[in-house]
């Protein structure tokens, strides 16, 4: 470790300000605060600080998406093995073997171009690389099929990080969730790569056994199949979907880490899931079509609900800032994701859109709360004066 | 039998009394203790008074300094050694008898510190005594600002020295202090009630509203007796000690009022003043942190130099000696003095260090309100706190942070980000009146962003006043 810390102390003078190397400046000062915590000190005002850093903070993020990463690629493998009939000869080994060569290589080019424009961007801003992307770079190989080209990461992880972010100033600064911006993006630029029934399982050929039709869960519940998948398996995650997201069970122990570490806020988690089942239970009561009739908790446990409600609308930089916004933010999310899963004909699944409708909307939101915080104010001068 | 029954009686008509006497305890929820190594116990150390003692003009905000003394002259305790040379009537006297011995300036010529060497002579300049329920309340004034005592008065909104033509709407005293290692504020008055009261017979001829804040928990005899005082209870973590808070609760600033806030010890200055016509600063102060062996209070003075209590008192290792309490305190040497307004001097580690993988680290002996160390193991230590920023600084990411630790009816960060965009109507409408530094203290120990928090409050407020002039 001494050594280390020598070899940074010599190569940093190189890369600072009038070093032959000050291009670098911002990618070493990345890799020196990874490998050290920097020994600032405060100067004035509070003397001791809290322990939390934005690295811890992500760290933490990131901890909190193992059990979804790990058990999306023992799903991974478990769904090809399924589909080729074999499901019961193959050992789990070879299902997490499948798993990790299918998804290893998206979250190492999520992350590789990510970090690459990062690094560029603080290198020109002359800032320090902001962790965010630590985050990102790990949500977008979650919320896509596995059988994505490569190619379409570099892109989709491009334009998210470029115009999802960086545009707007980098991390703390976006409007909308960076990773849904880039799902966003796949979706819409490449629809025949993003939906459909054949995309979800890797390596679904004509070698499937007859029957299996590859399609998720939700596609099955618009064409009143849902029978097909039972409660239990779409809770624990046997189903097919995107890499992350189906395993409610592992999505939970996740929000279980964000709301005990206090990190993510479970105001928002939990309007989320109030709103989303709520909005099942009214169209459960109409029941004028096969979506609505999907069990209310059954609905929270398909698709991308539970991973869209724990991981993506609490990102704090997008949703909303404020305690009572927050209530308001979650429970519109939870809505607004049954009500376009159940109505929109062309895509049966609503959390991406629903998340991002909302992103757009929660500094209104935050708005109409700091308004009655100023009102309140007003009065209380009036009254008094 | 019978005896026991009336002991019962007067004991159930004293508690009744009690209760109906004050029946509130304003219950503060937000906010956090910080628990640090280095607590001291009542005891009063021995210690000589300082050879060396400074008044440092930078105690004072938006004060100009125009000396009245040169290097080599003579003074008393009490003799004037600058005025504010935009409010000439607000003097600031010499807490000793002595010789002007130096006369500190920083960049521009900035007056930094006045520096006394003290005689021993210990000579007072006389000022007529006087009960000051006698005297008028332009009386007071007078002899409040004539002796130099007047600066122990602030005024909110902006915590700077009062205005002697106002009329404020109350004055506040709070009676404890909650921040990390603060001093028992029942001890520091022990033996001084005398003057306390006195001090409060002063405050009631400035403003008939006196409002004292006391904590639940503790005894608070000397303030439970004073007269003529509105008493509050408070219960609940830091910052229900800062009299911030406890107006908030209270009666909250609106655009256009304006309140005075003193300290206990304070008080006993003013209460001196009036019964023993001296300008007697004496007051104890705490010495404590994690770095000091034998953490107590001692008995000094404003403005004394901190050399003879640290000297053989503190542990090895690079320092840091805080004027002042850890959140809102000021950075001083190991030969730097005692602020105008503390009460206390705190010692910690230094932490100019380098941690190998400190973000990724379980973090056993980390403190953090969060629960991503695993220090939340172990939550009955009391932490050996240092320094360290403990990472970069970054932009606003993580929500929600400074509201839990602000009991004010008040949005911190929209607050502190209208402070940044330099929007004047923003601040006055999000409260800008209602908050001082140390108030938002607490949000910049949490903020994962590590930003200046009570740096931007203060340039806030300097632009609001500016813009108010």
């Amino acid at each position: 470790m001494k050594a280390l810390r020598k070899l940074l102390d010599n190569i940093k003078p190189h890369v600072q300000k009038g070093g032959k190397y000050e291009m670098f400046h911002s990618t070493f000062d990345a890799f020196e605060t990874l490998l050290f915590v920097p020994n600032h000190t405060t100067k004035n005002g509070a003397h001791v600080r809290d322990a939390m850093d934005l690295k811890r903070t992500m760290a933490v993020v990131v901890l909190a998406l193992m059990p979804a990463f790990f058990f999306g690629m023992y799903n991974v493998g478990y769904q090809h093995f399924l589909s080729l009939g074999q499901a019961a000869s193959a050992t789990f080994g070879e299902m997490m073997l499948e798993g990790l060569i299918k998804v290893l290589p998206i979250v190492i080019v999520s992350y590789m171009t990510g970090l690459g424009i990062e690094f560029i961007f603080a290198q020109i801003r002359k800032h320090e690389v902001n962790e965010g992307f630590l985050v990102s770079g790990f949500l977008i190989p979650l919320v896509l099929p596995v059988d994505i080209p490569l190619w379409m990461v570099v892109v989709a992880t491009t334009f998210a990080v470029i115009i999802g972010k960086e545009v707007f100033g980098g991390t703390g600064m976006n409007i909308w969730n960076p990773a849904l911006v880039a799902r966003a993006f796949l979706f819409f630029a490449y629809p025949s790569k993003m939906s459909g029934d054949t995309i979800w399982i890797s390596g679904l050929t004509e070698k499937a056994v007859d029957g299996f039709s590859g399609a998720t869960p939700l596609a099955a519940a618009a064409s009143g199949n849902i029978s097909q998948f039972s409660m239990l398996d779409s809770f624990l995650g046997f189903i097919p979907g995107s890499i992350g997201e189906t395993s409610t069970l592992a999505i939970l122990i996740g929000a279980f880490i964000l709301i005990y570490t206090g990190i993510g806020s479970w105001k928002i988690m939990f309007s989320t899931f109030a709103g989303g089942f709520l909005m099942a239970w009214v169209f459960n009561m109409v029941g004028a079509n096969a979506s609505m009739q999907v069990p209310a908790l059954h609905h929270l446990c398909l698709g991308g609900f539970a991973f869209g409600a724990v991981f993506m609308a609490t990102d704090p930089v997008s949703g909303a800032r404020t305690e009572t916004g927050k209530w308001i933010y979650g429970f519109l999310i939870g809505v607004f994701s049954i009500l376009i899963r159940v109505f929109n004909p062309a895509y049966p699944e609503g959390v991406m859109l629903a998340i991002l409708l909302m992103n757009t909307f929660a500094p209104l939101i935050d708005h109409f709360v700091v308004q009655s915080n100023i009102n309140r104010r007003l009065k209380r001068a009036t009254v008094k004066a | 039998m019978r005896s026991a029954n009336l002991n019962l009686c007067i004991f159930a008509a004293k508690y009744l009394n009690r209760v109906l006497k004050m029946s509130e305890v304003i219950n503060i929820k937000k906010g956090l203790d910080i628990r640090l190594q280095g607590k001291a116990e009542n005891i009063i150390g021995h210690a000589e008074l300082p050879e060396l003692f400074a008044i440092k003009p930078t105690d004072f905000h938006g004060v100009t300094p125009k000396l009245m003394v040169r290097e080599g002259d003579q003074v008393k305790a009490g003799s004037v050694l600058f005025f504010d040379k935009y409010r000439p009537e607000i003097k600031f006297v010499s807490p000793v008898s002595g010789t002007v011995s130096a006369i500190i300036r920083g960049e521009r010529r900035k007056v930094l510190e006045v520096v006394v060497k003290r005689d021993d002579a210990n000579a007072f300049v006389e000022f007529p005594t006087a009960d000051p329920g006698s005297l008028s309340r332009q009386e007071v004034i007078g002899r409040l600002l004539e002796a130099g005592a007047w600066p122990l008065i602030r005024q909110r909104p902006y915590d700077v020295i009062a205005n002697a033509n106002d009329n404020p709407k109350a004055i506040f005293i709070s009676a404890f202090e909650s921040a990390p290692l603060a001093p028992d504020c029942d001890f520091v008055v022990n033996g001084q009630e005398k003057y306390l009261q006195a001090g409060i017979e002063v405050m009631k001829k400035l403003c008939n509203n006196v409002h004292v804040g006391i904590n639940a928990d503790a005894a608070s005899k000397p303030y439970l007796a004073l007269k003529g005082v509105q008493m509050h209870k408070f219960d609940g973590p830091h910052p229900a000690g800062n009299v911030g808070v406890q107006i908030s609760k209270i009666s909250p600033i609106n655009k256009g009022e304006t309140v005075w806030v003193t300290q206990p010890q304070d008080l006993i200055i003013m209460g001196r003043l009036f019964l023993d016509g001296v300008y007697d600063s004496t007051k104890n102060i705490l010495l404590a942190g994690s770095e000091v062996v034998k953490p107590a209070y001692y008995r000094t003075r404003i403005g004394a130099c901190i050399t003879p209590l640290v000297a053989s008192n503190v542990k090895e290792g690079t320092i840091r000696y805080i004027s002042g309490n850890v959140l809102t305190g000021k950075q001083i040497t190991a030969d730097g003095y005692l602020g105008y307004y503390h009460n206390q001097i705190t010692v910690i580690p230094e932490g100019d260090y380098f941690e190998f993988m400190g973000w990724a680290a379980p973090g056993l002996g980390k403190y953090s309100v969060s629960r991503s160390f695993f220090s939340w193991l172990c939550s009955k230590t009391n932490y050996r706190m240092d320094a360290n920023l403990h990472g970069g600084h970054r932009a606003i990411v993580v929500s929600g942070q400074y509201d839990k630790v602000l009991p004010m009816d008040i949005l911190p960060e929209y607050l502190i980000k209208a402070i940044m965009a330099e929007d004047i109507d923003k601040m006055e409408q999000l409260g800008i009146y209602e908050v001082v530094e140390e108030d938002l203290a607490l949000c910049e120990f949490v903020c994962t962003s590590k930003i200046n928090i009570q740096e931007i409050v203060r340039n806030g407020i300097n632009l609001m006043m500016k813009e108010m002039n």
